[in-house]
């Protein structure tokens, strides 16, 4: 019995995230007595794809055809569904994002499956199957037995340690995957996708430098893009601030905002309102910068400073050039 | 043009989580329950939706009697009628199962939710509904525009967004800025009561997932505090003693 496991390709290569989820599968696998097989769609050389054997993985099925260029939750779906079907998976994992989730889904009602989504840890296999997850936006976790045949898991950041020993040692076969496309997915037409360039993507990141109100406006917003450059960090922002559209809606983090879990959280002039701090709770590490000694945020923060962004962003971005 | 929202009840979002019998129930003393953020945008465009086209808006939700004050808040809204599934949803696929079945004896043309409940945060009623009515899922929309049969959507990607062009019917997970949250006035709380509110027993599913047990994550530490006048030491810090940078 195999387990299954779906990465995502960002420009050909393999995310970060995915990777995560190709050492929890293997995992999986290895607890269930199975392989580990990887699903790779869209363009990517087999030398990248065979990097999945570094965390785990037997085989990588690499399916390309022009018409899955684009996103696309439907078709995905069903080479997920034919991919298990073929393979002869019980098991499927997807790594946590909106393409994983609505994958998952799809997959989850041909299938007649049991999905767990925001998985935070491998699951106890030893007679019944139950896996923990993340609930409330980070405010609790649930353990929930799979009763179903099939099982799938949607397995959040951080919910496995990378083990980078075997990096550049093992290579996963790749295999062409042809499955068969069927019209009804491919109905809608995308018209136009617009993509930040050049950024590094928050829920990818290893650490984000983030603001809010108290940054004071979008023209101000250099010194913290500027730490985040010396760090090579994402940014994002408090909802305000894209409500005020001083930064893109896509940076926004919280609750309603992107949920995001990084090494390093930096938040520079955010009060750490509860609906803030739901989109961060999964950092592993938490500064906080905040001319108000009583700023919630202090009472989830590993690090803080009490004192004025303005005059502590540049201090900070002049210390990591100097340890680079 | 006929339009489903499904709405979830869920704890209001400063809410601070517990539970009780042994952590195998939320404890919902001292909650506010509302209703849930995203599902508010997708019932406030359903709204405006409504009031440009003509037609029907009809409100879901499954769940127990006491959601009902939420219900009626979306009628007060301005949905026409509702339907209660008489059931607690603990499991998505159970959830999907009900509007499915709901959906199909009426075919709506637009069945609208939001992107997640924030209480489950899994963010797959949508496609799970899709793919049981055979029909198209997209999520999360961030602005929706009908005209006749055609839809453009767009939605948010990895850092960005993908504009695109389907035909209904279709099922959508919304988030911000699709529409402003509607408060509701005077006179739609007074017709509100009036409304019609069916409430159904559920259909029965097979058992995928059964939760066990909740728990609270561990508290933390205490916060520490580097004077600004030394604010460079922050990084020697992350470096040395965090090992993260
Ligand atoms: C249903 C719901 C959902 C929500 N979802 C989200 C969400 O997903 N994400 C989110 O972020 N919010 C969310 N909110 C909003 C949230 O409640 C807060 O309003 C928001 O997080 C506040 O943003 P802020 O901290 O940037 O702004 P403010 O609360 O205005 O705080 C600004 C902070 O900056 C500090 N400051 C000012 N000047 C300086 C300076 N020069 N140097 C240093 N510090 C300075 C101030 O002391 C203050 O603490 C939600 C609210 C609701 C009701």
């Amino acid at each position: 019995m195999s387990v299954l496991i779906y990465i995502e390709l960002d420009n050909g290569s393999i995310k970060k995230t995915s990777l995560e989820t190709v050492a929890y599968g293997a995992k999986v696998a290895a607890q269930t007595g199975g392989k580990a097989i990887v699903l790779a769609i869209g363009k990517a050389d087999s030398g990248e794809l065979e990097k999945a054997g570094d965390f785990g993985a037997e085989k990588v099925l690499h399916a390309s055809d022009e018409k899955l260029a684009h996103e696309n939750s439907m078709a995905y779906a069903d080479l997920l569904v034919q991919a298990a079907e073929t393979t002869q998976s019980k098991i499927i994992v997807l790594p946590k994002s909106g393409l994983g989730d609505a994958m998952a889904a799809r997959a989850a009602a041909k299938l007649k499956a049991g999905i767990v989504s925001g998985v935070t840890a491998l699951p106890e296999t030893q007679g019944s199957f139950n896996v923990t997850r993340s609930i409330f936006t980070g405010k609790a976790f649930a353990t929930v037995e799979i009763k179903s045949d099939i099982k799938i898991l949607v397995v959040k950041k951080n919910a496995i340690e990378l083990d980078e020993s075997s990096v550049g040692t093992v290579k996963a076969t790749v295999e062409i995957f042809t499955p068969s496309l069927r019209d009804t997915d491919f109905e809608a037409t995308v018209v136009e996708v617009e993509k930040a360039s050049g950024e590094v993507s928050l829920t990818e990141a290893d650490i984000i430098v983030s603001g809010g109100r108290g940054m004071k406006g979008p023209e101000n917003w250099q010194p913290l893009l500027d730490l985040a450059n010396a760090l090579g960090a994402a940014t994002g922002c408090s909802k305000p601030v894209s409500d005020l559209d001083w930064r893109p809606h896509h940076e926004h983090i919280g609750q309603t905002g992107i949920k995001v879990a990084p090494n390093l959280y930096i938040a520079c002039g955010i009060s750490g309102a509860i609906q803030h701090l739901a989109g961060v709770n999964g950092s592993k590490c938490i500064v906080v910068i905040n001319k108000d000694p009583e700023a919630p945020f202090f009472k989830a923060a590993d690090y803080g400073i009490v004192g004025d962004v303005f005059e502590i962003l540049p201090k900070l971005t002049e210390a990591v050039k100097a340890i680079k | 043009m006929k339009i489903l929202v499904c709405i979830t009840n869920v704890p209001d979002t400063t809410s601070k989580i517990t539970f009780t019998d042994s952590d195998t129930r939320l404890n919902k003393n001292g909650v506010q329950f509302i209703i849930g953020p995203y599902d508010d945008y997708a019932l406030a465009r359903a709204v405006e939706l409504k009031e440009q086209t003509g037609g029907s808006l009809t409100v879901l939700h499954v769940g127990e009697a006491d959601a009902e004050p939420q219900i009626r808040k979306a009628l007060a809204i301005g949905a026409d009628d509702a339907v209660r599934v008489n059931a607690e949803p603990l499991d998505s696929y159970f959830t999907a199962v009900q509007i499915a079945h709901i959906a199909k004896q009426e075919s709506y043309d637009l069945i609208l939710m939001g992107r997640e409940s924030i209480d489950y945060n899994s963010g797959v009623v949508h496609g799970l509904v899709g793919e049981m009515l055979g029909i198209g899922s997209y999520s999360p929309v961030m602005k929706l525009d009908i005209s006749g049969n055609k839809v453009t959507i767009a939605r948010e990607i990895e850092s960005g967004k993908e504009i695109l062009t389907a035909s209904l019917p279709l099922v959508l997970g919304c988030q911000e800025p699709i529409a402003d949250w509607k408060i509701p006035n005077m006179r739609g709380i007074m017709t509100a009561r009036t409304k019609p509110l069916k409430v159904v027993e559920p259909v029965s599913v097979d058992e995928m997932t059964v939760p066990q047990s909740y728990a609270q994550p561990a508290p933390k530490g205490a916060c520490k505090m580097i004077p600004a006048s030394e604010a460079s030491t922050l990084i020697r810090l992350l470096q040395t003693e965090a090992k993260i940078l």
